[in-house]
């Protein structure tokens, strides 16, 4: 290597710490914090914890409530089973009926495509937010108001148009010779679409699962207000808890903030390695 | 929604209960319990419940009781929610000042027999009647009284004593910590000046000369650092605890955070002597309430009369130090006769609607007048108009008749439209699209169930005005009201102009920031020579796989002034370069909000864009690269004609989704600076939430703020279609949509 060339490479490096760094720093912060046994007055820029503890964790994790049939139920285990419930089953449901709307929307030429493809768009330019009290009266209209399957239903109704975005792309770049020939050696169309086209979408296919399932497991707004059960509450509701206006207990909400991170990003990184295929030929078109 | 649609709810959730009923019979239905508490007064309410429970079971019933504890700041708009529909609790434990506005939206019944005769406080006793009718039964008085650290000063005789102590204190040490900029913590000092928070006839009372004098005196205190600048609850709580304040004005909650801390005693708030009234805080009633179902139930009624008994009140008096509000229970120690004395002199809270619209303009002036952006005068008179502004009418009722005209013109014109497309034999014909349905039936279904139609009901909220039990139709009402910012100044505070173009702003700085961090790490990454690539890249997309709440609100925590690590960066840069920067109050001024709201959102986002730029890179031929190289085309050359324009076509759908998220990027603006300061840094979104949640519940109003920013992305998005489509003509590569 030339000079000039150890010189560029050696900015390169700097360079990509620094962004490194700016990435880390917080959740660093969220680190130090929650393993801080006594609440420190004065800031601090290093993230070290001050008389590291693990007593935060062990508060969220063990929170149990006694229940009026005089059953002690652990709270916390609880909430994490429907966290994971209601994201698995929103992920499943909404990529389930998304990819075969998606093939079709690639494949076929029908009446109202057009129009439906800009409709099912449109949708997702109008604020979640603000859908939020329609989607109570329904939910409280058919009795699912304080129900994971009520809140599964609302997730699906952004996890669903998003997947047939995402997977309409990554069918549209798969080459529709590979189909054609199956279809010489006599598979129906149908029999294509699940022996050829999805096993070679299986990395766009995981991403959307995953994009599917970290929206609804970071979910706190709708889950906040249709649940009235603690044992029924997500756990961003159970976090959202620990910093109200009057007093916040930040050493609590970091180390609940960890502890729920941890699952999603373990799932991440699970995926990661098919993000930029799964990305680059589906997902952001639209 | 009006009655009728309500009422067909109601069949229609009576119309599936009948159909999923398949289970027997339950035993009965539990009473539902809502509280806000937490630690020892959660416990104690458990004690009570339990008591009555065992009481109850000791005379061969089953009762049932379910509980459910929700945020402070939550509860009030839960609570509305819920009971309205016929859910939510029977029971719910909350502050008296609410009841006018639980009354208007009947979600408080009169308590009937639950309320035991000439038990309670004349003051309390008077603060749950509202027109000669007891809508709750008192638990508790809450107000503020004076902390006084004895190690560090004695008991003062009047207000002036305790500025002078901050002479003789050691530095570093506030004479006196109390939250500053809350009104709740104002009022004492605006009492003592004459002033009222809730003029006459629900006008807004913090106006007029003695409210300005009060807070002049406010100023001066944080001006002479007598009283710290930007305290909240908890650095009231921090810096009394630390013996970092001499004096703290607080509420009886203070005291269980004190155990084995400094030495303490708690007198009532002192005189002002320059007027010569006293420091009058607001009492609060906290007390219990029956939603109309609760008052309906024998067991809800007797439960009520249970927890606001004599054993239940000395109980919790007892554990969690909180005065009650029956005169048979008496003050066991020098705190709890300290807080009943200052109950006497305190002023109960109004229970008025409009008692609780006057909270966020107070509060706006006083961040603007403490922080010395406002004169007195005009930063009050800007709250006033506020506060009218919440409280305007609604539009009046229209007739709904043009609007079905204009329905059924549109749909025979669709009509028209469907049947001369057919003629023209655009497309395939519906028979040629039936194997493709096949694919499709279950996702139209879905779709329409799941998306389109709450979307409908939601967008239809927008023609509605006035409270959700009483909703009336009032057209394009809503719409004529926003889009002249409410008859205010066009581009005055609040108005959606104002809003709009700071939500532009957002999303173009932000979408600017993710692009060009994005593209150079992802460019970066994309270095065949580059080592430890693999390690690089997992690392920088952490942000992307953390939730982005927890982002938001660690870094909310990190731009705290007193305690957040920018402000340790600070303090470590100073202490390494020997320079002298101030830490920044971020949230006190619209440029440093906005920035610390789009550094959040600029760490949260790049990663996205990073990713898809190695994706679009691999798409680069190497070829054309080196053909570039071996023309003598230079590295910059070689970047922008030839590497960006082949990605271009990649990069910008995820430009324009990564603008839509940005638009209406809720989390980031509600958690990080909650639109702080004087909601300047609002966006749409937050803004609609704010009318729907927080002002008042105008679920049409906001509803119609939806709209609007639908139809502002839809229209926004379209016009960018068609410069993308002239842009992809000009230049190489096609468009991909």
């Amino acid at each position: 290597m030339t000079r000039a060339a150890k010189l560029e490479s050696a900015l390169v490096h700097v360079v990509l710490i620094g962004a490194v760094i700016f990435a880390l720093y917080p959740v660093l912060w969220v680190v130090a914090l929650a393993l801080s046994g006594t609440p420190s007055p004065e800031p601090h820029a290093i993230p070290i914890p001050s008389e590291p503890t693990l007593e935060h964790f062990e508060a969220v994790a063990t929170a149990s409530r006694v229940t009026p049939e005089g059953e002690t139920i652990w709270l916390f285990g609880r909430q994490l089973l429907n966290s994971l419930i209601v994201s698995t089953a929103t992920a499943a449901v909404g990529v389930l009926i998304a990819i075969p709307a998606a093939y079709a929307l690639a494949r076929f030429e029908f009446a109202g495509k057009q129009a439906g493809t800009r409709s099912l768009l449109a949708t997702q330019m109008f604020p979640a937010v603000a859908s939020a009290i329609p989607l109570y009266l329904v939910l409280d209209a058919v009795g699912l108001l304080n129900s994971r399957t009520g809140l599964v239903l609302c997730y699906a109704s952004t996890s669903v148009p998003f997947a047939i975005f995402q997977l309409r792309a990554a069918f549209e770049s798969i080459p529709i010779d590979l189909e054609e020939a199956a279809m010489v050696d006599g598979a129906t169309q149908f029999q294509a679409f699940v022996k050829v086209v999805l096993p070679i979408a299986r990395p766009a296919i995981a991403v959307t699962t995953l994009f599917a399932f970290m929206s609804a497991y970071n979910e706190f707004i709708l889950a906040a207000t249709f649940l009235d059960d603690e044992s029924m509450f997500t756990l961003p509701v159970m976090l959202q808890r620990f910093i109200g206006e009057y007093d916040a207990q930040w050493e609590k909400f970091a180390a609940g903030a960890i502890i729920v991170s941890i699952p999603v990003m373990a799932l991440f990184y699970y995926v990661q390695r098919h993000l930029v295929a799964g990305l680059a030929s589906g997902g952001v078109k639209g | 929604m009006s009655h009728g649609s309500r009422l067909w709810l109601r069949t229609l959730w009576v119309a599936a209960l009948f159909v999923l009923w398949v289970g027997p019979a339950s035993a009965a239905e539990p009473v539902t319990v809502w509280h806000a508490y937490r630690g020892d007064e959660e416990a104690a309410l458990q004690r009570a419940l339990a008591e009555f429970r065992d009481a109850a079971r000791s005379r061969g019933e089953d009762v049932k009781i379910s509980t459910l504890a929700i945020p402070y700041d939550a509860f009030a708009s839960k609570i509305s929610a819920a009971v309205p529909l016929g859910d939510g609790p029977h029971v719910f434990i909350d502050s008296h000042e609410r009841l006018g506005d639980y009354r208007k939206r009947e979600v408080v019944a009169p308590v009937g027999d639950a309320l035991e005769a000439e038990a309670f406080l004349p003051a309390a006793l008077d603060a749950v009647t509202l027109d000669a009718q007891v809508y709750a039964v008192p638990l508790n008085l809450k107000s503020l009284a004076l902390y006084v650290n004895t190690d560090l000063v004695g008991v003062p005789d009047n207000f002036e004593a305790i500025v002078a102590s901050a002479d003789s204190l050691p530095s570093g040490v506030y004479a006196l910590a109390y939250e500053a900029m809350n009104p709740y913590a104002h009022a004492p000092l605006l009492h003592a000046f004459g002033g009222t928070m809730l003029g006459e006839d629900d006008s807004f009372g913090m106006v007029g000369p003695q409210a300005e004098a009060s807070v002049a005196f406010a100023l001066s205190l944080v001006e002479s650092e007598v009283v710290p600048s930007d305290a909240d609850g908890a650095l009231v709580t921090n810096l009394f605890r630390s013996g970092k304040a001499a004096y703290a004005m607080s509420g009886p909650w203070l005291a269980s955070d004190l155990e084995g801390g400094v030495p303490y005693q708690v007198v009532p708030l002192p005189p002002l002597a320059q007027t010569g009234r006293p420091l009058a805080p607001f009492l609060t009633i906290e007390a219990v309430m029956l939603s109309p179902k609760g008052a309906a139930s024998s067991i809800a009624r007797d439960l009520v009369r249970h927890l606001a008994g004599k054993d239940a009140a000395s109980d919790r008096q007892r554990s969690a130090r909180i005065p009650s509000a029956r005169i048979d229970v008496p003050s066991s120690d020098a705190l709890l006769t300290a807080f009943t004395t200052q109950a006497t002199t305190a002023v109960p809270m109004p229970t008025s609607a409009a008692m609780r619209s006057t909270w966020e303009p107070a509060r706006q002036a006083l961040r603007k007048i403490l922080r010395g952006q406002k004169e007195p005068e005009p930063a009050l008179v800007e709250a006033q108009r506020r506060f009218r502004d919440v409280r305007r009418p609604p539009p009046p009722p229209a007739s709904p008749w043009p609007a079905i005209v204009l329905a059924a013109l549109s749909l025979i014109g669709a009509l028209v439209w469907v049947t001369r497309a057919r003629r023209a034999n655009q497309g395939p014909t519906f028979r040629q699209s039936v194997h493709a349905y096949r694919y499709l039936v279950h996702a139209i279904v879905a779709v329409g169930v799941l998306v389109i139609l709450p979307l409908s009901v939601g967008a239809g909220t927008s023609l509605f005005a006035g409270p959700s039990t009483d909703m009336h139709y009032v057209g394009l009402g809503n719409f004529v009201e926003i889009l002249t910012a409410r008859g205010g100044e066009l581009l005055g505070s609040g108005s959606f102009y104002l809003v709009l173009l700071v939500t532009l702003l957002w999303t173009v700085v932000n979408v600017v920031f993710h692009l060009g961090i994005g593209l150079a790490v992802g460019l970066l990454l994309s270095r065949p020579v580059l080592k430890m690539k693999a390690v690089y890249r997992v690392l920088l997309i952490v942000p992307w796989a953390v939730p982005n709440y927890v982002t938001a609100l660690a870094w909310k925590g990190m731009f705290h002034r007193q305690f957040g690590a920018v402000t340790g960066v600070i303090n470590a840069t100073n202490d390494l370069l020997g320079t002298s920067l101030e830490p920044i109050s971020w949230f006190a001024q619209f440029s440093t909000a906005f920035t610390a709201n789009v550094a959040t959102n600029v760490w949260l986002g790049f990663p996205f864009m990073m990713v898809v730029t190695i994706g679009a890179l691999t798409s680069v031929p190497k070829d054309v690269l080196e053909a570039a190289e071996v023309d003598g085309a230079s590295r910059w050359q070689r970047l922008t004609r030839v590497t960006l324009p082949i990605i271009r076509p990649t990069l910008m759908p995820a430009v324009t989704l990564g603008a839509i998220w940005t638009f209406n990027m809720f989390n980031v603006v509600f958690l990080v600076s909650g639109g702080d300061p004087d909601s300047s840094t609002d966006i749409l979104v937050s803004d609609a939430y704010r009318w729907a949640f927080t002002r008042e519940a105008q679920y049409g109003y906001a509803a119609a703020y939806a709209v609007l920013i639908f139809l502002l992305l839809f229209f926004g998005t379209k016009i960018l279609d068609r410069w993308k489509a002239r842009w992809s003509g000009s230049g190489r590569g096609e468009a991909s949509e």
